[in-house]
């Protein structure tokens, strides 16, 4: 069964006034259980409203989103629990740190949801790891942390809450490459290890290429395409034309293919392009 | 929904009203409050009645606003009639009622402040409707500027009163930022007592605070890279010239004020 | 002397809320040379001192040891700061925090105000520098209401009015999307191009440095290495260590050449490696 899904979505900002916009046009989509998603797409495509829909930050104008089988907006009593079902970490989520520990900031999550101290304690420890904070950082104030570590903070007050679904809009902006990878890296280690749902929102093609196994292309509010990554890769020529960079070896290989080099397959990451010279390199 | 409040309440537009120069507005806003003060009946008043409504006409603003503008002091205006209603005991009674007592100067007088009150609010309104912030902040400065003589810094305040209105949108949208993100991690703003709510508001107070500060260093040091050194030796792009529609709204406003006076002064 | 010339800089920061205070030696000798006209990109991890750096050029920090000198001007001496501040303008990361004014032409015109410019002087050169950066038809418009971009285009403006020799930027497209850093990286080679303004570009991104003349690595508060884009880029290894990437076509003749190919370990665009990969595929495929 499908973990989201949504029927004919629509979301329009400033209905009734000269400024009306809309921001989610009639998106059917279902995502399952245990994807990692890439969400890709302009500024202003519609990405970060419709990943405000999947926890009910926002409301739909028009259509349904579904959590784990369950229509949200039925019930106003059900959304607080959805919240802790779909985890959502937004850009720069270091700037929503307020409590005097980290500690306490990763159990704000945890405690809203009612959870007792025991489990709270255990959780926090386990999200510590997970993010790659030490103990000693722990009791530390948030705000005496470099960037990379008030980051991971963050992070973990959200998968704290150990939701079904992690959702993250940029979660490596404004980082260094080093900081880039390892944020990403103790991602893609926290969905091999919990098996749970992940969507990842960037506007790095090699970021999303390197991780993701499913993409969801967002264009002018409606929905592109949602398919395989090497499927998506594939449509390379369509995502430039939308103005959605495309990794840099992507175009190189493509390039070459039209110059008249046969090549079998797409290639979207280095490791793989190595692998491919390799092979056509030695081979005949 | 934070996102609906407007600051200043600013309306674009070509009228005459907004066309005259700032400085020129505020001091004819100043010297139309002088004339709903020295209007002392209800015949003077109908003159100052007379010119808020038709420079509200003029200025082109949506007329409902005049009622908005009203709305927020709705109860000062209710307590005003009610205190003159009741507590004005010269001339004939009109109603009497064990220690109830009308009379008709206390109606006279209830209605009279009521609309005075109410043409002081709505012309005074009209000034930030036909304004843009930034002007008025200017025409401040410029007609507080002899104070500099005797040290007021006026400068550093018409200065700071920019950069607020600069970043009020700013922190508008943080505020929206962070509260999303403090719900999506399960907290309850809307529910529960005043104290729960009061306190759910720490998270969102707490970094809102801090990105200020953030703001403000790196504000102040973008500043001094643009060589800001305090008002001395500054110059403005923008000269505020005084042209002939300033002219004609003095001139206009003047009619208006020696109606008035001859009307409850000389006649 | 060169224009810009930082001799063993260094540079500490005081934490005086530790006790007893502690003392964090962030340039630890920085020698370095800019010439007028040049385009030099300096890269660095974050913590690394770049950013420090940036800030010794025009004086807002000043020298612990060593010294900089911009057109012959020493940072250290008061009266040298506002000529130091009109030739070298600065442009920070965050577009919201750099804009002062409510509308975007009294934003340009904030420094030649502080500057004490004639009034039709300033519109003609608010004017000039919004046409220059392609923002003049937003010139009306409220600084809050535009795009990542078009703000950090406004800020550049607001720089350009001063007409200084010298932009340095300090990572100036880390809060944009791609489309945002395109528009910035664009206005920052015409400038130096077209305008001949002398332009050093902080960041992290690799594509970015490699569009430079020359590019500045900056670890630990020294300086590792400083050559043209090619040679810096070519060392993958070195880089790589540093916490820092290379362009994903350099990586690959990189790694081509190390597995003994014939390739030039010297390729950072596109079109180099499309013609190197070519020439290799081309002979294998007939």
């Amino acid at each position: 069964m499908a973990i989201i899904k949504t029927q004919d979505l629509t979301y329009i900002y400033g209905e009734g006034t000269p400024f009306r916009k809309v921001a989610v046009d009639n998106v059917d989509l279902e995502i399952e259980q245990g994807e990692m998603v890439g969400i890709i797409g302009h500024t202003g495509s519609g990405k970060s409203t419709l990943i405000q829909h999947f926890n009910g930050l926002m409301k739909p104008t028009k259509g349904e989103v579904y959590i784990d089988g369950e229509k949200l907006w039925d019930d106003k009593a059900k959304l607080r629990p959805v919240r802790f079902k779909v985890g959502l970490v937004f850009q720069y989520p270091e700037y929503q740190l307020f409590e005097e520990t980290c500690y306490k900031d990763i159990a704000f999550g945890p405690k809203n949801m009612g959870l007792d101290n025991k489990e709270i304690d255990k959780r926090i420890k386990e999200t510590a790891r997970m993010v790659g904070l030490t103990p000693d950082l722990l009791d530390k104030s948030p705000f005496e942390l470099s960037g990379g570590q008030k980051r991971r903070v963050a992070i973990a007050g959200v998968m704290a809450m150990e939701p079904k679904v992690l959702i993250l809009d940029e979660p490596a902006s404004g980082l260094d490459p080093k900081g880039r990878e390892q944020i990403l890296g103790l991602i893609k280690e926290y969905h091999q290890e919990k098996k749970n749902t992940v969507l990842i929102v960037s506007h790095s093609m090699e970021d999303i290429a390197k991780n993701v196994s499913k993409i969801l292309v967002m264009n002018k509010a409606k929905l592109y395409c949602y398919d395989d990554t090497v499927k998506v890769f594939h449509r390379a020529a369509e995502l430039e034309e939308m103005g959605l960079a495309v990794p840099q070896i992507t175009r190189v290989f493509n390039r070459l293919k039209s110059m008249g080099i046969k090549i079998d397959d797409d290639v979207y990451t280095t490791k793989y392009a190595k692998e491919l010279l390799l092979k056509m390199l030695k081979g005949k | 929904m934070i996102k609906d409040i407007t600051i200043g309440q600013y309306f674009p537009g070509t009228s005459p009203v907004h066309r005259i120069d700032a400085r020129a507005k505020i001091l004819l806003t100043i010297a139309f409050i002088v004339m709903l003060f020295i209007a002392d009946d209800i015949r003077g008043l109908c003159v100052g009645l007379a010119f808020t409504f038709i420079t509200f006409i003029i200025s082109r603003i949506p007329l409902k606003m005049m009622w908005k503008s009203l709305k927020t002091i709705l109860v000062i205006l209710i307590i005003t009639s009610l205190l003159n209603l009741f507590f004005v005991h010269t001339g004939e009674p009109v109603f009497e009622w064990k220690f109830i007592k009308i009379t008709d100067n206390g109606i006279q007088t209830a209605v009279f402040m009521v609309v005075r009150i109410a043409c002081l609010i709505i012309g005074t309104s009209l000034l930030t409707y036909t304004t843009s912030p930034i002007d008025l902040t200017d025409a401040i400065e410029r007609l507080l500027s002899p104070l500099k003589k005797i040290k007021v810094p006026v400068h550093e305040l018409a200065m700071m009163m920019t950069i607020a209105l600069r970043f009020i949108p700013t922190l508008i949208e943080e505020t929206d930022k962070i509260m999303s993100a403090q719900k999506a991690r399960g907290a309850d703003m809307e529910t529960g007592s005043i104290i729960k709510r009061a306190k759910a508001l720490i998270p969102v107070l707490i970094p809102l605070f801090v990105s200020s500060f953030r703001h403000a260093e790196e504000l102040a040091l973008a500043m001094e890279c643009r060589c800001y050194h305090g008002g001395e030796g500054r110059t403005r792009m923008k000269q505020l010239h005084l042209k002939l529609i300033d002219l004609w709204g003095t001139i206009y406003l003047a009619v208006f004020m020696a109606a008035v006076i001859v009307i409850n002064h000389i006649w | 002397m060169s224009y810009i010339h930082i001799k063993g800089l260094e540079f500490s920061y005081i934490n005086e809320a530790e006790e007893p205070p502690v003392k964090n030696t962030v340039l630890k000798g920085i020698d370095l040379d800019i010439e007028k006209g040049e385009f030099v990109a300096v890269l660095g991890h974050n913590g690394s001192g770049k950013s420090t750096l940036a800030k010794c050029i025009n004086a807002i920090n000043l020298p612990e040891k060593g010294e900089v000198m911009v057109d012959g001007l020493d940072t250290i001496r008061e009266e040298n700061l506002l000529p130091i501040r009109k030739r070298v303008g600065m442009v920070f990361q965050n577009p919201d925090n750099q804009i002062v004014a409510t509308i975007v032409e009294e934003d340009v015109a904030f420094a030649l105000e502080n500057l004490g410019v004639e009034p039709g002087e300033i519109r003609r050169r608010v004017d000039e520098a919004l046409k220059t950066v392609g923002m003049y038809e937003y010139r009306m418009h409220a600084p809050h209401k535009l795009s990542g971009g078009q703000k950090q285009r406004v800020a550049i403006a607001g720089i350009i009015a001063m007409q200084p020799d010298c932009i340095v930027l300090d990572e100036p497209t880390a809060m944009l999307d791609p489309h945002g850093r395109n528009e910035v990286m664009k206005t920052i080679k015409m400038l130096n191009k077209e305008q001949g303004v002398t332009i050093v570009l902080i960041t992290h991104y690799m594509e970015e440095a490699a569009q430079a003349e020359r590019v500045v690595v900056i670890d630990g508060g020294e300086k590792i290495m400083d050559n043209v884009p090619q040679k810096v880029f070519s060392q993958v290894d070195v880089m790589r260590n540093l916490g820092l990437d290379v362009p994903q076509v350099t990586e690959i003749a990189d790694f081509l050449k190390k597995q003994g190919y014939d390739i030039s370990d010297e390729i950072i665009t596109e079109d180099e490696c499309v013609q190197a990969l070519y020439g290799l595929l081309k002979g294998k495929q007939e």
